[in-house]
Parts: C-alpha cells; structure tokens; sequence
C-alpha cells in the first residue's frame, strides 16, 4: 500500500498565533482517515496545506508524491469546504456544470458525471431548482456532489455531515466506502465521535498538534478505553 | 475553457438578478433624463426694481430680459415684498445696485446685465453727443467736409468652434456622465460579485480547481465587460436618439471609450472588494474611491485648479476619460485625439489587474 499524503513536520502560524505546531501524518491509498479535534484544533488550516490554498512555515507536504501547491494535483482533489460555496442564484445542475467546465471534463462526461453525482446525493429531482430554495441539508449534499464532480482520486471533506440528518448521514457514509472500495483516498474532517469509529484511521488534534494516532481499535486498546471519546480526552490529558 | 465557465456563469447570475440588471441598464437612463430637464429648463426672468431710472435704460433692461418694476424705496422690504431679485437706485451721477444674492450665480448675471446695460446708454449718449459737436464743428468751419458715420451699437457675430448658440451645460456634461455611470455601475456590481465570491466562500472553492488566478480576473473582466458594451449601448443611444444630446463624433468611439473606462472600473471594484468584509464597506469605498472622480472628470475647468489638485486630477482614471468623451461627443474629435487618454487608462486596469492577480495569493499560493 502506498502513501497517498504525507505530511512531514508541518508548522503553520497566523501573525503570532501558532495554529499547527509539527504535525506529521501519513494516509494511506484507498483508506478513510479521519482528523478528529474540537473547533479551532487546526484541523481545517491543515486541510488547507493539503489542498494547497495555503503553504505552511515549516515542513513539507506531498500528495500522490508530488510536493504541494501544485495546480495539476488539484484535478485530482476533490474538496469539500466548512462553508457549502455554493452559487444560491444558479440552479443545482448550474452550479455542477460550472465546477465540471474549470475541471475542464467534456460535455458528454459533464452530464454523465453530473448525473451521476446528483443521484448520489440524491438530488436528481431538485436540480433545476436555485439553490436559494434548498434546504441546509440539501445545500451540504450539493457541495459534497460537487466535491465529486471531476472523479477526483482522493476527497478532502472539511465536516461534509454537518447539519445533515442521521438518515443522510448514513448513506453519504454507505457513499464514502464505496468510494474507498474503489481505490480513492479519502480524508475526512470531523468532531462527532461516532464518525471517528468509521475510519480506517484517525489522528486526533488538539491545540494544533496530534496528539494521538491509529486505527479506532487501536487506540481504544492502547488506553483501555472502550469510546473514542474517552480517548481523546485521555489522550488530550483534560481528564 | 475555464474563463468561458466563468463569463457564462456570470450571465446566468446577471440574466436572474434583475434588480441588478435594471441599476446598470435603467437607472442611468432615469438620471441622465432627470438632470437633463433640470438643466435644460428656461431659467426665469430677473426681476430688478428700479428708482429714478432713465426710461430709455429700463427699456434697454427690459429687451435684455429683465422684468423692470418702478419702486419708491430701496428697502430690503421692498426687495422681499415685491419678491425682487435687486433694486438699482440713481441718486445724481451716483448709481448703487442691491442685489438679493439668495442665487449668486443668478445674481452676478443679473449684475453683468445690468452693467452692460447701463454702459451701452452711456455710450450711445455719448456718441450724441459727439456727432451734435461734430456738427457744431462743421457749421463754424464751412466748406471743409467732415464725413460722419451714422453712430450705431456694434453688431458681433459669433462663431462657435464647438457646439453652437443653443448649447446648453448639460452638452457638455453629458458625455461625463455617460462615462461616470458605466465607471460606478460596473464598479459596483462587479465589486459586490466578488465580493459575494469571498464571503460565501465560492473563491475559496473556484481555487481548489485548476483555475489560474488570472483566468478568475480575466473571467470577470470579460463577463461584466459585456454587460457594460451593452450598458453603453444602451445609455449612448438613449442620450443622443431620445435626450437629443450632443454627439459630433463617432458613437464606436464613446463605445471604445466607455469600454476602456469600464475595464478600469472592473478591476478597481474586484481590486477593492478584496478589502471589504461586507457589501457595506464596500459601499463605504463609493465617497472615496468614486465620487471624487466626478469632479475631476470635466465638470470643474482643469486650469482654474491649484497646481496640487491638478496633480491629483492625473491620478483620477475618471479625468482621461471625461476628457476623451468630451473630446468625442462634444467636440467630434477622433480616435487619433483621444488615444493618449485611452493609453493612460489602459496603463491603469493594466496596473489593477496586475494588482487583481496578484491579491488573490492570499486564497491560494500557487
């Protein structure tokens, strides 16, 4: 198994505020890895270094062994914002035509992919409604099928099931394995525990560093807990 | 590809936002027509009251447009009362005008009036009295002729190099404002769109594709640059078919000119935006980045300014372009007459965009 990111002593300030302090992470191909942290951890800033929106002070990071920013890697990014970054005065399918078009996709594979990706956010019936009229839930599903737009190898969802209900929930979940069992690296953002349980792996982090890493029944075993939750506070030392 | 994408997004987003649609293409229609009858109206007659006045003066004021009223007192009652705009007493040899001065501009030319008034009478008194000595001289020395022209008032034709006897302010205003209006539509509704852009975090978005940055500031350009064509399209032949305003020159040149000053306007307001957090502040940028522009762009005589705000009025894109329009539709000038203008705007967007380009780093290093 290859490494699809790697991350190598990654430290990232905003004026004096020190937001990631060496953080080091490696994913591998084809698994789901999930960053578990509370608000402001730093999670969404070391998302950002990934995608390569942003260049960290120190330390390197690689993606598909190829050291980031780089524009041609991010064809092969799909990523999924905090906010949902939607055009609200243009229609579902609009908003996926125009993020298919910078992905430079044909327009046979526009619609095949367009298509494809409404149906499974189960959009199809709402697309030639303005996204003004969505719901919130319906605006995340959107956001996360234009995530997937260009049949991107790895998937960056910074929180993609916020506000989105537990049915949903349940089948983007069902969506992101199926994605993994067809050999696409997925890294996923997130503060609710029991999605934490549903990655292959997971790096909890705290105050700009991980502090603790592995498989879920790792860590459990490793500090004989039986809940992800009571490891990271363990883990976090603010038991 | 990608600025393709990008200019018919912003056609779906413009075509659906008609309240957006209607300030660029409407409201300047609504303004120009506005001021165009507020500045074409007929100005109203001065009233003057006068005491121990000449008759042959009054008349004199009288042709002059003047409404002249006999009044017994030069009282500020009277000037209220009679509802006067001055009263021109003669006591002797002594002649005082009192003016109400509420319009000074209406007041001085009332005034100048009045004095050309008063020193034709005294000219032509004048010439009386030289011809009755001439004729004195003549009849004490007979037999030496002395030819005498009839004395008569001068008659001057005046030519016009620009515009003609009818012209009013408003011609040469006009072309400002058809500039002016582009310059602060375009740049307002091409702020605020990216400005949305960043607040709802679709840019954030729009740079984790492959997009170049330049494609995201040529995309816009391109995309507002059309509607603003179409917006001069439309205001120019508005101004001149129905407002019947003056146009000498070639129409494709206020096309060309509004196009350029549009593309300055587009990538001040994308430039802008980059520093305002809402579309409040973004209008908090109007009184300092866009208004002063208007008096710079032709409206106050460039000469008649100190030495330090004409270096100021050449920082202002809005001055080559008053210039060049009113070069274009006033005085029928060419493309050749105007390119100098048209450079130096282009050497503006040139530096914005560069500026554009180079700001939208802060989302995306690469």
């Amino acid at each position: 198994m290859s490494s699809t990111i790697v991350i190598k002593d990654v430290s990232k300030s905003f004026g004096k505020k020190i937001v990631l302090n060496k953080v080091s992470l490696t994913v591998e191909s084809g698994s789901i890895f999930g960053l578990i942290g509370p608000s402001g951890s730093g999670k969404t800033t070391l998302v950002k270094l990934i995608v390569g929106m942003d260049s960290p002070n120190q330390g390197n990071v690689q993606v598909l062994n190829t050291a980031v920013p780089n524009l041609k890697l991010l064809q092969k990014i799909g990523y999924m914002a905090q906010a949902d970054a939607l055009y609200s005065d243009l229609t579902g399918e609009e908003n996926l035509a125009f993020f298919a078009s910078l992905f430079k996709l044909k327009k046979k594979a526009q619609k095949e992919r367009i298509a494809y990706a409404a149906d499974l956010v189960n959009l199809t019936t709402d697309l030639k409604n303005k996204v003004e009229n969505y719901s919130g839930g319906m605006k995340r599903r959107l956001s996360l099928a234009v995530a997937l737009i260009q049949d991107p190898e790895i998937l960056i969802l910074d929180e993609p099931t916020v506000g989105i209900d537990p049915e949903l929930r349940q089948s983007i979940w069902a969506e992101l394995y199926r994605l993994k069992n067809a050999g696409k690296t997925i890294l996923v953002t997130t503060h609710v525990m029991d999605e934490a349980e549903k990655c292959d792996r997971l790096a909890m982090v705290r105050d700009g560093e991980i502090i603790t890493s592995g498989s879920p029944a790792e860590l459990k075993k490793q500090y004989g807990i039986s809940s992800l939750e009571e490891v990271f506070l363990k883990a976090g030392g603010k038991q | 590809m990608s600025i393709l994408a990008l200019v018919k997004r912003i056609f779906h987003q413009m075509l659906r936002d008609k309240r957006a649609l209607a300030l660029m293409m409407v409201a300047p229609l609504l303004v120009l027509t506005l001021l165009n009858y507020l500045l074409a109206g007929n100005t109203v007659n001065p009233r003057l009251g006068v005491i121990d006045a000449d008759e042959k003066l009054v008349e004199r004021l009288e042709e002059n447009n003047i409404v002249v009223l006999q009044v017994d007192e030069n009282t500020k009652d009277n000037l209220m009362n009679k509802d006067l705009d001055g009263i021109l007493e003669f006591i002797g040899e002594e002649i005082s005008l009192t003016l109400t001065n509420d319009q000074p501009n209406a007041a001085k030319a009332l005034q100048v009036k009045v004095q050309q008034a008063i020193a034709a009478e005294k000219a032509k008194e004048q010439a009386a009295n030289l011809s009755a000595f001439m004729e004195t001289i003549q009849s004490k020395l007979p037999g030496v002729p002395v030819k005498m022209e009839q004395v008569n008032a001068p008659d001057i034709n005046t030519s016009y190099i620009y515009g003609n006897k009818d012209t009013t302010f408003f011609d040469q205003l006009s072309p400002i404002l058809v500039g002016f209006f582009v310059f602060f539509f375009v740049f307002l509704i091409s702020g605020i769109a990216l400005l949305r852009e960043r607040t709802t975090g679709t840019l954030e978005r729009l740079l984790a594709t492959p997009i170049l940055r330049r494609e995201i500031v040529f995309g816009y350009l391109l995309g507002y640059g059309l509607f603003a064509v179409i917006q001069t399209i439309i205001v120019v032949t508005y101004a001149v078919n129905v407002l019947d305003i003056t146009l000498v020159g070639s129409f494709w040149n206020v096309v060309i000119i509004n196009l350029t000053l549009a593309l300055v306007a587009l990538s001040l307001g994308i430039l802008l935006s980059a520093f305002a957090n809402s579309e409040f502040q973004m209008m908090q940028f109007i009184p300092i980045a866009i208004i002063p522009q208007v008096f710079f762009a032709g409206i106050f005589p460039f000469e008649s300014m100190a030495g330090w705000m004409q270096v100021l009025a050449k920082c202002m894109p809005m001055y080559y372009g008053g210039s060049a329009l009113v070069d274009v539709m006033y005085k029928g000038l060419g493309l050749r007459d105007i390119r100098n203008d048209l450079f130096v705007l282009l050497g503006f967007a040139l530096v914005f965009i560069v500026l554009n380009i180079v700001a939208l780093k802060k989302y995306r290093k690469i």
